[in-house]
């Protein structure tokens, strides 16, 4: 891959770890996963968890509105300058993962007007159970589903289950009212994932999403050192 | 030069942003104007000869080494809406950055240096056409094609329109690519002597006028 590392040199063209003028650039994780399975929300409460001793920025995918962006902008839960919606052409998982430009002009552009940024959020739009997000574009992903969405998706697997770096299993307090069994998806869970780790979370619960952030920093620590 | 290279160029799954935009057929689908493959095949027809010409014209001459920064000038002029504008230059900037991951070229890294919010789209293309040793012809013909090509299958989505019908407007419309390609090489040729005025500026108005009304829009599947 090319790099430039003069002050002045073209931007980026991928993954590259450090940004055109040689600093470090911020980490970058996705969030991906089924409609409706808690990735917003997820997103939201990490920002809140994080904000306050990191520097963040979030991008969103939405398929046909700003609501993902604009739900986050209403919650306030960070300053509307650091978070970009991306606009997909009707297929989110084509621009997280086999036509990556604009995403990565998002993050990049974010970096460039309110970095330094240690972390940014980069959410796809609700999809299915294959959308996996690219190497080009994020440095680790979180693939969030639901007990809602039946308890045979964990066996199912498919790409987001099996490979993501991290299955957030949402909405645990929902369980006894949709007979979701949570023993029976942390096995299958366990066995399609060849041992990366798996949450289950509820964000109503008093530990929210400290599980996740937890994951993250540890992965911040990561790529700091 | 390689042959195989205008297929890499051309494909519509080159990663260079592509996707996400409809060539105004998005607000022609919700303004009734297109309906089916009839329609599809009038609006893309109406598209070829008027923006695809001065695409086309604008990345041959790109391609054959004429100054970026006249030409972006001259698509500026060329581009009355605003909202082109601006996709004409994200859709030149994600270009850039495919091509030069694609091939690297000290070329491409000027022009990107020197606009880094992004170039045209077109004149973008001419120059990663040059830099993938293909020449103006080669480059035109991505320019035609892609001008009809977008708008094709995003009607597929927008309109759950037969693919396959989709795809035998296009080669009904094969013929006149080649016509529209031809013209705009022998404008773009001119261009080393009688400048860019010489190129063609064909304006379609209801495209432009779409695309503002488009970009207003709360609610789009496209991003243009």
């Amino acid at each position: 891959m090319h790099l430039d590392h003069s002050p002045h040199g073209p931007a980026a063209l991928s993954a590259d770890a450090r940004r055109p003028d040689g600093s470090r650039r911020a980490l970058r994780v996705g969030l991906g996963g089924p409609v409706g399975s808690g990735k917003t929300a997820t997103v939201a409460a990490l920002c809140r968890a994080l904000r306050d001793r990191l520097s963040l920025a979030v991008v969103t995918n939405d398929i046909y509105t700003r609501e993902d962006a604009e739900f986050l902008l209403r919650e306030a839960v960070l300053p509307p300058e650091r978070i970009t919606a991306v606009e997909t052409g009707a297929c989110p998982h084509t621009a997280i993962r086999d036509d990556i430009s604009a995403n990565l002009e998002a993050v990049e552009d974010l970096e460039d007007e309110v970095g330094p940024l240690d972390l940014i959020l980069v959410e796809s739009g609700g999809d299915n159970l294959t959308a996996t997000f690219s190497k080009g574009l994020v440095d680790a992903q979180i693939f969030v589903i639901d007990v809602a969405g039946g308890d045979d998706i964990p066996r199912k697997g498919g790409p987001g289950v099996t490979t993501a770096d991290l299955l957030v299993v949402n909405k645990t307090d929902l369980a006894p009212y949709v007979g979701s069994d949570l023993a029976r998806m942390a096995a299958d869970a366990k066995a399609q994932r060849a041992g990366l780790p798996v949450v289950f979370q509820s964000l109503r619960s008093e530990s929210g999403v400290a599980d996740v952030a937890g994951w993250v920093r540890a992965r911040l620590a990561a790529w700091t050192a | 030069m390689t042959r195989a290279a205008l297929l890499v160029l051309a494909d519509g799954r080159f990663p260079a942003g592509g996707h996400a935009h409809s060539g105004g057929a998005e607000a022609a689908v919700k303004a009734g104007r297109i309906t089916g493959a009839a329609d599809l095949e009038a609006f893309c027809r109406g598209r070829l000869h008027t923006a695809g010409l001065v695409a086309a014209a604008l990345a041959a001459a790109a391609a054959a080494g004429a100054d970026p920064a006249g030409l972006d000038v001259a698509a500026d002029a060329r581009t009355p809406s605003p909202a082109l504008r601006t996709t004409s230059r994200r859709l030149g900037r994600q270009l850039m950055r495919a091509a030069r991951a694609t091939w690297p070229d000290g070329e491409l890294d000027a022009v990107a240096r020197r606009f880094p919010k992004g170039a045209h789209q077109p004149v973008v293309l001419g120059l990663a056409a040059r830099a993938a040793g293909l020449g103006p012809t080669d480059a035109a013909y991505c320019a035609v094609y892609e001008s009809v090509g977008g708008p094709a299958t995003a009607v597929v989505r927008l309109l759950s329109l037969d693919p396959f019908e989709a795809t035998a407007v296009l080669a009904r419309l094969a013929p006149e690519l080649d016509r529209v390609a031809d013209r705009a090489v022998t404008s773009a040729t001119a261009v080393r002597t009688e400048g860019v005025d010489v190129l063609p500026a064909a304006s379609a108005p209801l495209l432009e006028i779409g695309a503002e009304v488009h970009a207003a829009w709360p609610v789009r599947l496209f991003a243009s």
